[in-house]
């Protein structure tokens, strides 16, 4: 149980401060067409008996700069995101299926399946959330400059291209981190939802992103807790807790705002 | 000199953008470049900021050059929380002097804590060039920065860039669909059609028949039709 709060808390503290980009950038569908990709790596890592980790990490990143390198020059970007997603979703089912040697719970890798989370899980997920966190701080100016407006950052003597592609690294490393906690078709919105709730508590992109952290963190140890008293699983129970939080916020800011008004 | 741009030619896919176009930027001058839809005007900034993809020729910039961008817009998202004080400070030094003088010459002292989602047309131009002005540049390259302002608000807009220009010695570069009213503060004008049509002092420009052909005969220039009556070498494009 302490292995795998301290799993939840190291995805969600790195998952948040990404999720404001990823909400600011419009990159939702992006992300979720990375993690749809992961589960392919993940069977490919099954078949090949190699780290899941590895595998999930190495398509999703595959998936992650195709997509960035061709952005701008497709006009139906979200229709091949979709397409893309779904295909690796779809042939990592029926990998899987094939490896019939040993008996795989898919609904591990699908929603997570963090009380079966190992030491070494533990340490990979730190080291890779760990990264993405000094990652983002280390480019959070840079980065911001270059959501505003690429010409700007440009001018600034900023590498709008380079800046993309530290987010596109950070976006699948998270993939890769996400899947033993809340597993491929819950990761993003450990993203977005944080990040979501935070908007309308702050007024500065940095108040979001601590924001963001707090509400992703206490959604874990909260939706972990409940997991275990209503005996529910993990990552959905981690998601729905979030979800409470970012209704409760959504309420809040209409109410503020209707306040502002009078 | 501070920019100095050589035989430059820009491709976009197959697409012939800018062609063979040769241009310098003095210090303290003031041009403005003029030209209809798709002419360049944005394509000739992105590559003196180094973004767009020259197939040949050169753009020189004075070593060190710091340039200040005031671009059309900001990709603001509501979801995005941004004071005003915050987004002058992003990835740029923070010195109080020059950003008590900056948010002087631009007028927006009382708006530091507004958030830019909320801001007017107006006030957002200012916000942008006061960000583009902190950091003292050399040059500031101005992207239709009037877009969305009346006759008045721009107007005092170009007076406001004539000041900094008096109090800063900076250069000024600036793309404007008011040709009336921008003609009057520029010390040289560009016409633009993916080569340059004309050039010179806005009086000879505004009466050279290559400028009446590309915006009409209305001098004034305050609405004008692009009519390619005037066509010099572009056939090459079709082929």
């Amino acid at each position: 149980m302490v292995r795998a709060t301290l799993a939840a808390i190291g995805v969600t503290l790195a998952a948040a401060p990404l999720g404001c980009f990823v909400v600011w950038r419009r990159m939702a569908y992006f992300g979720e067409a990375t993690a749809h990709a992961a589960l392919l790596g993940v069977a490919l890592s099954l078949v090949f008996e190699t780290s899941v980790f590895g595998g999930a990490l190495l398509v999703s990143l595959l998936m992650a700069s195709l997509v960035t390198l061709n952005q701008g020059r497709s006009l139906f970007l979200d229709t091949l995101l979709g397409a893309a997603g779904h295909m690796s979703l779809a042939a990592g089912l029926v990998i899987v299926s094939f490896t019939s040697g040993i008996r795989i719970d898919l609904m591990a890798y699908l929603i997570g399946d963090i009380l079966a989370v190992s030491r070494m899980d533990l340490l990979l997920i730190w080291l890779g959330a760990g990264i993405i966190l000094l990652l983002i701080i280390w480019r959070w100016s840079p980065l911001l400059l270059v959501t505003l407006n690429e010409d700007l950052a440009s001018a600034s003597g900023l590498n709008p291209k380079k800046e993309g592609m530290i987010l596109t690294l950070a976006l699948a490393t998270v993939v890769a981190v996400g899947i033993k906690v809340v597993g491929v078709l819950l990761i993003i919105a450990m993203l977005i939802i944080p990040a979501a709730s935070a908007r309308s508590l702050v007024t500065t992109p940095e108040g979001m992103g601590v924001v963001a952290a707090v509400i992703g963190v206490s959604s874990a140890i909260l939706g972990l807790n409940s997991a275990y008293i209503f005996d529910t699983p993990t990552g959905p129970s981690i998601v729905c807790v979030a979800s409470i939080f970012f209704i409760v916020s959504l309420l809040a800011g209409y109410f503020l705002d209707q306040k502002n008004k009078v | 000199m501070l920019i100095k741009i050589n035989a430059l030619n820009v491709q976009y896919g197959g697409k012939k953008v800018l062609q063979n176009l040769d241009l310098c930027l003095n210090k303290r001058e003031i041009v403005t470049i003029v030209g209809p839809n798709g002419s360049g005007k944005t394509t000739l900034f992105k590559a003196i900021i180094g973004t767009a993809p020259i197939s040949s020729g050169k753009v020189k910039l004075k070593p060190n050059l710091k340039i200040g961008y005031v671009p059309q817009q900001l990709n603001i998202d509501g979801s995005l929380p941004l004071t005003v004080s915050r987004f002058l400070q992003i990835a740029q030094s923070n010195d109080e002097k020059s950003l008590k003088e900056a948010l002087e010459m631009a007028g927006i002292e009382d708006i530091l804590k507004a958030q830019i989602s909320k801001l007017s047309g107006g006030q957002m131009q200012r916000v942008l060039l006061a960000r583009a002005i902190i950091n003292q540049p050399d040059v500031l390259l101005l992207d239709e920065a009037t877009r969305g302002l009346d006759q008045p608000g721009a107007a005092a807009f170009y007076r406001l860039i004539e000041n900094i220009r008096k109090d800063t010695g900076c250069a000024v570069l600036m793309i404007s669909h008011d040709l009336h009213v921008v003609m009057a503060a520029s010390d040289r004008v560009i016409c633009l059609n993916g080569h340059i049509c004309c050039e010179g002092a806005p009086q000879t420009v505004a009466t050279s028949p290559q400028y009446k052909a590309l915006f009409g005969t209305d001098v004034d220039g305050a609405f004008a039709l692009y009519q390619h009556s005037h066509n010099h070498n572009r056939q090459s494009e079709k082929v």
